[in-house]
């Protein structure tokens, strides 16, 4: 009896997640054949004399980073409110803004500064989120009207901080998280989206967040009656997005070592939304994986990646990546699943799995 | 006025899997008569006016219209209208974004090229003659719900019906704009049209209707003229009961306790959508509130629970004052509530049977202090075999439990908060005998472990197996408390009618 438990959450589990992990499984073997040598990974010395990691598999996930994080806050959005904030992408340049302008002001850039210049557009984040968060949950406006608002706005107000300039910065602090720690050999944006997930866990292992979004965004009414307050569920979960704006803010602007308040991230909100949705999460609210929404980030990079590997011009990227998703999205509707679910009737688990590779090529 | 028929059903039937939801009913309306269509829930009444409207089709019988030659077949929403059947229903089915009078014509069929100035000085002559208080070019919206429900009604008049059928109409209006409809609703029969009037309000059935028919579980009770069935004899009718019937409720012992310590306490509490209202509770006292469905028992209890916005009034718990206002500061304070919605208000459908059971507490616990793993299984584990929750696991989505089931894991939900006042709102609504059954047990048990428990059930045998005092209310008031010798069905029943009989 457990153990068929046991079987049938496991299936559950990799139901979700079953749509990420076919395409990245299809990406690699396409690849693969494509160049055997496309994820050989090699170490090298860079300019600044590390030694460090370098391949095709690196700067993947090396590059997702940002949507990464950004698709752990969009995955809790969704959860709760059944909507998604497209304003991420303005929010994150005026938070590297905010980064930039500390950095540039200090008389010397130190580790102290950049933690207190973060800290800073950590906040200013976090008040942006609010502000999407209580029209949401306050004023009960729709997430991607209300958000539509800071997605209007929200890169000239990055443009009035820095003066309408692109300023630079240059320290051997911020150009570390761009890029390498000296003596580490993985990208640090990477590291940073592995403390996130940690964090995030550790966040849902010692509060009720997890549970209260899930009810919020399944059953408002019945979570009211339960004592949960729903506006506050809302709002925090936007909190929580701005918290990994400032983040993605953040990793952008040290990579380039300067902000270009109408470059810095664009349309990445696009990009985080399709993240969750590949990761299997219902964008209409309820349940959610992060770990879906971090593989869906994945995925899309990969794909990115590979269509610039193939020598796919800028402008047709977009046109690939298009019909890719619509597959994607399509296999992983639910009137495809009740299908195969039909088709496979009691050989679920393995069965489920196998003819989904089959479909798949 | 003549007594012309001007809708006839006969031996209608309608089956749905499971539920024989009309049994060969007849149904006549007259030219020029309001009829009253009364039956508790599940007497057939909507399944009937669906018939008619064309939104299911019926298994048997038949339908004659006045002006439409032969049998009447009505497969469609469509074929009703065309047949001269109109239905405004409780909820606005119009556009609040345009105005009056395109309200008043729109999807008629009359073509795409409608002149405007042509069908705003139609609906103006309308409105007029019918003394509705709207212009043509207002935008329906900033009209009041009632006068929405006449526009609506205006619109059935101009494409003239002969069958109006208002469901549930006043619902949501105050007197003032009862009042305004009724007037409407005189008007319209003056001029020779058939209104079938479906509500649960008793009184307003004796101000404006001419006869009444009666259903009940699907069958026809009959069909009575006013002067002919007071009001008592019709709350008999549709419960079912004969008011001779002495009810023998032996084998329980109804414990009065109201010389017991009082749990709770409430003076003139009032919310958005209950009016002020007076309400104490004994330990280990089991009470109930009765009265029609709309009656308001469900409002008065979601006050007490702080489900609604609490507009005032004085809260003790224990003796001890307390600020009630949201669900979590009555949970805080040891009530429980299940609510009348099971699906609506109760479950949380795609989470398992044990986020289920474990949501109050987790709740009540507070935000920092998640339950760990062992004990979430430890309280699932002990809770569904303490109440038989028949789940495959406690990993089971309780959306896929059957509806007794998921009541179950409601009630366990509450259980595990261990109450000092539990809610019970139609606990046992939709739910098979058998558990019917266990849930009135476990409300006695939970009573001699001293908690409170307030239990409202559209059954009355139910209720007066398991309570100790009643409350009875009506059109939003309590009319009368039960206790002792009182707590027969007749006496129920007289309260619930009210008027001379009690």
């Amino acid at each position: 009896m457990s153990e068929m438990k046991k079987a049938m959450k496991k299936s559950g589990n990799i139901g979700q997640l079953m749509i990420p992990l076919i395409a990245f499984g299809l990406l690699i073997v396409f690849n693969l054949i494509r160049d055997p040598s496309f994820f050989s990974i090699e170490t090298k010395l860079n300019n600044t004399g590390n030694t460090v990691l370098a391949g095709n598999l690196i700067s993947i996930i090396n590059g997702a980073s940002e949507l990464a994080v950004l698709a752990i806050g969009m995955t809790l959005v969704t959860a709760a409110c059944g909507g998604q904030d497209i304003s991420v992408g303005a929010a994150a340049a005026i938070a590297g803004s905010v980064f930039v302008k500390i950095v540039r002001g200090a008389a010397d850039v130190n580790g102290l500064t950049v933690i207190l210049a973060f800290l800073a557009c950590c906040v200013v984040a976090m008040i942006f989120g609010s502000f999407n968060g209580m029209l949401v949950s306050v004023f009960r406006i729709q997430p991607m009207i209300a958000t539509l608002i800071l997605y209007t706005c929200g890169r000239s107000i990055a443009y009035w901080i820095n003066g309408g300039a692109t300023p630079t910065i240059s320290s051997p602090i911020t150009s570390a998280i761009g890029s390498f720690i000296p003596g580490v050999p993985i990208p640090t944006p990477v590291i940073i989206v592995a403390v996130m997930v940690i964090l995030f866990n550790l966040l849902f292992r010692f509060t009720t967040l997890r549970l209260y979004t899930q009810a919020v965004g399944i059953n408002q009414s019945a979570a009211r009656l339960n004592g949960i307050n729903t506006t506050m569920i809302k709002l925090l979960s936007f909190i929580l997005l701005g918290v990994c704006v400032s983040v993605a803010g953040c990793i952008g602007v040290c990579r380039l070592q300067l902000i270009n308040h109408e470059t810095l991230l664009l349309d990445i909100e696009m990009d985080t939304i399709l993240a969750v949705a590949i990761g299997g999460n219902n964008l209409g609210g309820g349940k959610f994986r992060i770990s879906g929404s971090i593989l869906g980030a994945y995925v899309i990079q990969m794909l990115t990646t590979t269509l610039y590997a193939m020598k796919v011009s800028s402008t047709d990227v977009k046109a690939y990546k298009a019909i890719v998703i619509i597959l994607l999205v399509v296999i992983g509707s639910p009137v495809v699943k009740r299908w195969f679910t039909k088709k496979m009737g009691n050989l679920r688990g393995a069965g489920l799995r196998r003819a989904g590779a089959k479909e798949g090529v | 006025m003549p007594n012309e028929t001007v809708l006839t059903m006969r031996g209608i039937s309608k089956q749905f899997p499971g539920v024989r939801a009309l049994n060969k009913v007849d149904f006549t309306l007259r030219k020029g008569e309001i009829h009253a269509l009364m039956g508790e829930n599940g007497a057939g009444k909507s399944t009937l006016i669906k018939v008619l409207t064309g939104v299911y089709g019926k298994d048997a019988g038949t339908i004659w219209i006045d002006g439409v030659e032969g049998e009447a077949h009505i497969h469609s929403p469509q074929d009703a209208q065309n047949a001269g059947i109109a239905t405004v229903y409780q909820e606005i089915t119009l556009c609040p974004n345009l105005t009056v009078a395109e309200n008043m014509y729109i999807g008629r069929g009359e073509g795409l090229l409608v002149k405007r100035k042509d069908y705003e000085k139609k609906a103006g002559e309308i409105l007029s003659t019918l003394n509705i208080p709207a212009r043509p070019k207002q935008q329906l919206a900033s009209c009041s719900l009632a006068v929405q429900q006449m526009v609506a009604i205006a619109r059935a008049v101009d494409m003239n019906c002969k069958v109006l059928i208002l469901d549930e109409p006043t619902s949501s209006l105050d007197d003032k704009e009862v009042q305004m409809l009724f007037s409407l609703m005189r008007d319209l029969k003056s001029r020779g049209v058939g209104i079938i009037f479906v509500t649960h309000f008793l009184e307003q059935v004796y101000e404006v209707c001419d006869r009444i028919t009666v259903l009940r579980n699907g069958e026809l009770v009959g069909e009575y003229v006013i002067e002919d069935l007071p009001q008592v004899q019709l709350v008999s009718l549709m419960m079912g009961k004969d008011l001779d019937e002495l009810n023998n409720m032996s084998g329980f012992e109804r414990k009065d306790k109201s010389a017991a310590e009082v749990t709770y306490e409430a003076e003139n509490l009032s919310s958005e959508a209950s009016k002020a209202f007076d309400f104490r509770i004994h330990k280990g006292e089991v009470n109930g509130f009765t009265g029609l469905l709309g009656s308001g028992r469900s409002e008065s209890v979601r006050a007490i629970f702080g489900a609604d916005k609490v507009t005032g009034g004085k809260v003790k718990m224990n003796g001890k004052s307390v600020h009630i206002t949201k669900p979590y500061e009555a949970m805080k304070n040891g009530i429980g509530y299940l609510p009348e919605d099971r699906k609506r208000d109760g479950i949380v459908a795609d989470l398992s049977v044990r986020e289920n059971i474990i949501l109050a507490l987790q709740v009540m616990k507070g935000f920092f202090k998640p339950l760990s793993r062992a004990d979430m299984e430890k309280f699932a584990d002990e809770y569904i075999s303490a109440l038989s929750i028949k789940t495959a696991s406690k990993d089971t989505l309780v959306g896929s439990l059957s509806g007794g089931n998921q009541q179950k894991v409601i009630l366990a939900r509450w259980l595990l908060t261990h109450p000092d006042y539990l809610i019970l709102d139609e606990p046992t609504r939709g739910i098979d005998i058998g558990t019917k059954l266990e849930i009135q047990k476990l409300v006695l048990k939970l009573a001699e472990e001293n908690v409170s428990v307030t239990f409202i059930s559209s059954e009355i045998e139910e209720m007066l197996r398991t309570c100790s005092r009643l409350i009875v209310m009506r059109d939003r008031n309590i009319v009368g408390e039960l206790t002792g010798d009182q707590l027969t069905q007749t006496q129920v029943m007289k309260t619930i009618a009210g008027g001379e009989a009690s």
